[in-house]
């Protein structure tokens, strides 16, 4: 078939290596002990620590992307990291409209007392 | 209305700059990977829904126990580990597909069905501690929606595993061709994508529910 | 072993019995014919195991008239009901089988017609008209396609043996969950709608994967045809929304299945949160219905002015716009639940914004005729009946868009004839235009013109008939969903009228279904002698022979500009000159239409509680895909002399 091509084209097609591999697990590796570090020893006071805790699992999120997932590696077009950045766009539209609008309408139509009925049984 | 030539082929069709293909790898290997690529982006918005439906009712205890008291850090460190750990090692299985070393990539391909295995031992254990201690996924909100978004994950977990113990009798039985590649790297897809989601599981629902 | 299947599922009222008997009867019909005609092995080889696009194409759109009948047969019966149901009368529906009918109604007419024209549709056309030889996985196509067919099935099924949904067609919670609808109503729609998601969402990765990798060489993403731009922006709302559906719908199933918490009245559910999770997914749905058929007007209406569309670019920024606001508005189907004003206002103001690319739209079909050379053609006739209705629907739509407009007339009957007429003078009039236009293509002949002038009139005269007098309903403060009103209020002669208008509608209907059948049986008369051109169409489609060989393009185009085939007919250079290859196609199978026979079982377990038979079939889903994907591959081959040979007879052909 024209569009065929043999195990050897293939191959370099894919874009993994040793060092990316290798990279990715000891970034990876760091990232997720300071994670578990600084709130098993409560490093930070509340609010602090969940925006560094956020940050740091963004953070390991790109470093797994790049180099265990090779997203930006493909040749153009690329049509694997703009779906990739179009995709979080409009999940983070859904996200966090659903928990502004739903914030809102708890606070608003939610019935207080629903929290104290439990205590009675 | 346009008098040019409109439709050409290529054989009768001198060089001309706007007629370049506009993607030059049709093969089945790319489009493969961009349609399986595709797949676990509709696969983000289903866990990004149930994310979402998790931080809505995380609170809704129902008078029930909340996170700080149900979630063990250490174990959920040690799930994170092996986590990790198997998504580097299927990677490795992919670097040996590269040199055809058929008997590497089958080890590979098996430590990380193994450590999936305990991944997946550890989570249950987990699971049956909380329901066995009195709170299953019928008594509240935020105890539905827990089981709901982990399980899912575990879940995905299970399938990618099928799909290793398939890959490893493919790999016997084939070693590694045009098809037997593709099909690997395609499960290194899946199999990393997991391990992104899990970093988001570790934070949201486990760090962020004891903080 | 029958989970909670009871001989009582088998009993009906006279009407659904009457309607169960008749799907039996064509049913066994239909497989007589079959007998008599000595088709089945032809039905099996080139319909049930195909890949090909082309006919997986067709066999959605006879899916979706099949379905089609169904839904319009729900709207009939509710039309009557609310023509009897006056005063002391109560007509012949009692309450509870009305709310099966006006959930059914909305069920099949979203998911089994609206979904299955724009993917059968989408099947038909884009490899066509961006000069592929099939879609980039034909077999996932066919699993697509036959999971969507189980899921219509699943739903007859529901007509048979026990009800349907009482919920309506979204099923909000607490109504649907296990508290409130206890029996397998709503289990037979969340099947339905899950499996038939299912299949949307495999069929938007491969059209997405389609588009954006198999272009034919020149075909830069400014260059392909609006149809295509118009689909690739549906794709990727599919892609994206249907997810959340899948997701919400797994809760609820959760919910009923093992007494879960997430929409319940107690245990801390949120059934809110049930509402804003399907109107996330709800919203750009109505846009992943009516996106493709801007398309087919955009190709449509030049062709019949013809005259190049006007601002080709602006059309395309006002695709992807649109795709992107609609993400952003879905609040605005529940401005009533009670957020603050300050997110009303916000969804109000997005809402309002989607009007203006939409109005360039318009604009520019408007802009195109101007100074063309408009031609009458009942397509034509089709994209001023949507002009007209759907720019009026529209309006109303930028009413309801204003919170405190909305509150008075929320879930009122000015509700459901703005959406009506959204998607009848929309994506109903577009799929008409795109039908009648595209039929030579496909079959070679053309449908009888006068047949279809008559259709469109009775078509148009009754659509304003059967909806104008909603809108007056609403304002006078008629809900939806009523299966009975006083006499006092004054609402009967506008039902009256409005069932009138649904009449007319039905002769429209039949009109079109027996021109169906009256230009099969005079096509030699009605035969496209053109060599496959009839319209002077510019697309790629329209360079290839009628019905299209089964590669499509015997050499892959190369195109340096939009609308290729501008009419140039004497260029075909000397045939002998051009090198043609092998071409390899995909073979047949049976496994896409097992694969949706034990989805079909798998559903009807679920909802009967049939727990070994959920399993089973699970399990044999399951080992299908794992065959499948262990397999091989195998195609077929046509060699390049037979492909000369097939481009020589068909110059031949037509060289009379």
């Amino acid at each position: 078939m024209s569009s065929e091509l043999s195990l050897n084209e293939i191959q370099k097609e894919w874009h993994g290596s040793w060092q990316s591999y290798v990279i990715g697990l000891l970034a990876s590796l760091s990232l997720t002990i300071i994670s578990f570090f600084l709130v098993i020893t409560r490093f930070f006071a509340a609010p602090i620590l969940i925006y560094v805790v956020i940050g740091l699992a963004i953070a390991q999120a790109v470093v797994q992307l790049l180099f265990f997932l090779h997203v930006g590696q493909e040749e153009r077009p690329r049509w694997e990291s703009i779906s990739c950045g179009f995709t979080i766009f409009i999940l983070l539209i859904i996200v966090i409209g659903s928990l502004w609008i739903m914030y809102d309408l708890n606070e608003r139509m939610m019935p207080v007392e629903m929290e104290t009925e439990m205590l009675h049984d | 209305m346009s008098k040019s030539l409109t439709i050409h082929h290529q054989d009768t069709l001198e060089d001309h700059p706007d007629t370049r293909s506009p993607d030059t790898h049709q093969d089945p290997f790319a489009k493969t990977v961009f349609g399986f690529w595709l797949y676990l982006m509709t696969d983000c918005l289903l866990f990004a829904t149930l994310f979402c439906t998790f931080a809505v009712l995380h609170n809704s205890t129902y008078g029930g126990p909340s996170a700080r008291i149900l979630f063990h850090l250490p174990t959920v460190f040690g799930e994170t580990m092996i986590l990790l750990f198997s998504s580097f090692i299927c990677g490795c299985s992919m670097l040996y597909a590269l040199r055809n070393a058929k008997t590497k990539v089958m080890l590979c391909l098996i430590v990380t069905f193994l450590l999936g295995v305990s991944f997946l031992f550890i989570e249950l254990s987990e699971f049956t501690d909380i329901v066995q201690g009195g709170h299953s996924w019928q008594d509240s909100a935020f105890l539905s929606s827990y089981f709901t978004l982990v399980g899912t994950h575990g879940l995905h977990i299970t399938f990618g595993m099928l799909w290793i113990a398939v890959m490893i009798a493919q790999i016997y039985r084939l070693g590694v061709t045009t098809n037997t590649f593709r099909r690997l790297a395609v499960l290194n897809m899946f199999w990393h994508f997991l391990d992104v989601v899990w970093i988001f599981i570790f934070t949201f629902v486990y760090l962020m529910g004891v903080i | 072993m029958f989970g909670r299947l009871t001989q009582e599922a088998f009993v009906h009222e006279d009407s659904q019995n009457m309607a169960v008997l008749s799907m039996l009867l064509g049913g066994i019909m239909l497989m007589a014919l079959l007998f008599y005609l000595k088709r089945w092995r032809w039905l099996w080889e080139e319909w049930i195991t195909t890949v090909d696009h082309k006919k997986i194409g067709i066999m959605y759109i006879v899916v979706v008239l099949i379905m089609f009948m169904k839904g319009f047969g729900d709207a009939i019966m509710m039309r009557i009901q609310q023509l009897f149901s006056v005063g002391d009368s109560h007509g012949f529906l009692s309450a509870g089988h009305f709310q099966e009918v006006f959930s059914a109604h909305g069920t099949t007419m979203i998911f089994f017609v609206g979904m299955g024209v724009v993917f059968g549709l989408m099947n038909l056309i884009i490899p066509l008209q961006i000069g592929a030889r099939d879609v980039a996985f034909p077999f996932l196509n066919a699993v697509s396609f036959w999971l969507f067919t189980a899921a219509a099935m699943l739903t007859l099924v529901s007509l048979a043996m026990g009800k349907f949904s009482t919920a309506g067609w979204l099923a909000y919670a607490p109504l649907s969950s296990l508290k409130y609808s206890p029996d397998e109503g709503v289990d037979y729609w969340i099947w339905t709608v899950q499996i038939a998601g299912v299949g949307s969402t495999l069929g938007g990765i491969n059209f997405l994967a389609t588009i954006l990798k198999m272009r034919c060489p020149g075909m830069q993403l400014m260059k392909m045809p609006i149809f295509v731009w118009s689909s690739l922006c549906a794709l990727v709302l599919i892609l994206l929304a249907f997810p959340i559906l899948t997701a919400t719908l797994f809760m609820l199933t959760l919910d009923r299945y093992l007494d879960m918490h997430f929409f319940t009245v107690d245990g801390g559910g949120n059934y809110m949160m049930y509402v804003n999770l399907i109107w996330a997914w709800g919203h750009p749905e109505v846009y992943i219905l009516i996106l493709p058929i801007f398309g087919i007007f955009s190709e449509v209406v030049p062709t019949f002015s013809e005259k190049r569309l006007f601002g080709y670019v602006s059309m395309v920024w006002a695709l992807i716009i649109i795709a992107f606001l609609s993400f952003i508005v879905w609040l605005h189907h529940f401005f009533t639940m009670g957020a603050s004003p300050n997110i009303n206002a916000f969804f109000a103001i997005t809402t309002m914004l989607i009007a203006i690319p939409t109005g360039v739209k318009i604009f520019n079909w408007l802009f195109t005729k101007f100074r063309g050379r408009v031609l009458f053609t009942s397509p034509m006739l089709w994209f001023f009946a949507f002009l007209l209705n759907f720019t009026v629907a529209g309006m109303t739509g930028i009413l309801l868009s204003a919170p405190p407009v909305d509150f008075q007339v929320h879930n009122s009957l000015f509700l459901i004839a703005h959406f009506h007429g959204m998607v009848i003078g929309g994506v109903l009039f577009g799929f008409f235009a795109g039908f009648t236009y595209w039929f030579p293509k496909f079959t070679g002949f053309m449908l009888d013109e006068k047949l279809n002038r008559y259709a469109f009139w009775c078509w148009m005269a009754g659509f304003l008939l059967a909806f104008m007098p909603l809108y007056m309903l609403g304002f006078m403060g008629a809900t939806r969903r009523l299966d009975h009103y006083a006499a006092e209020t004054g609402w009967h002669p506008l039902f009256a009228i409005a069932a009138f208008g649904a009449f007319i509608i039905l002769c429209g209907a039949s009109i079109q279904l027996f021109g169906l059948f009256w230009s099969i049986k005079h096509r030699k008369k009605l035969w496209d002698h053109t060599g496959g051109n009839p319209w002077n169409g510019r697309t790629l489609e329209w360079s290839i022979p009628s019905p299209p060989p089964i590669y499509n393009f015997a050499l892959i185009p190369v195109v340096d500009q939009i609308d290729p085939v501008w009419a140039q007919r004497d260029q075909r250079q000397d045939l002998s000159e051009r090198k043609y290859e092998d071409i390899y196609l995909p073979k047949n199978t049976a496994t896409g239409f097992y694969i949706g026979l034990w989805s079909l079982i798998f559903g009807i377990a679920m909802v009967w509680y049939m727990w070994w038979l959920a399993i089973i079939s699970f399990i044999a889903i399951l080992v299908l895909m794992i065959m499948r994907l262990s397999g091989d591959d195998p195609h077929d081959k046509i060699t390049a002399t037979q492909v000369q040979a097939d481009e020589l007879a068909h110059r031949r052909g037509f060289q009379i």
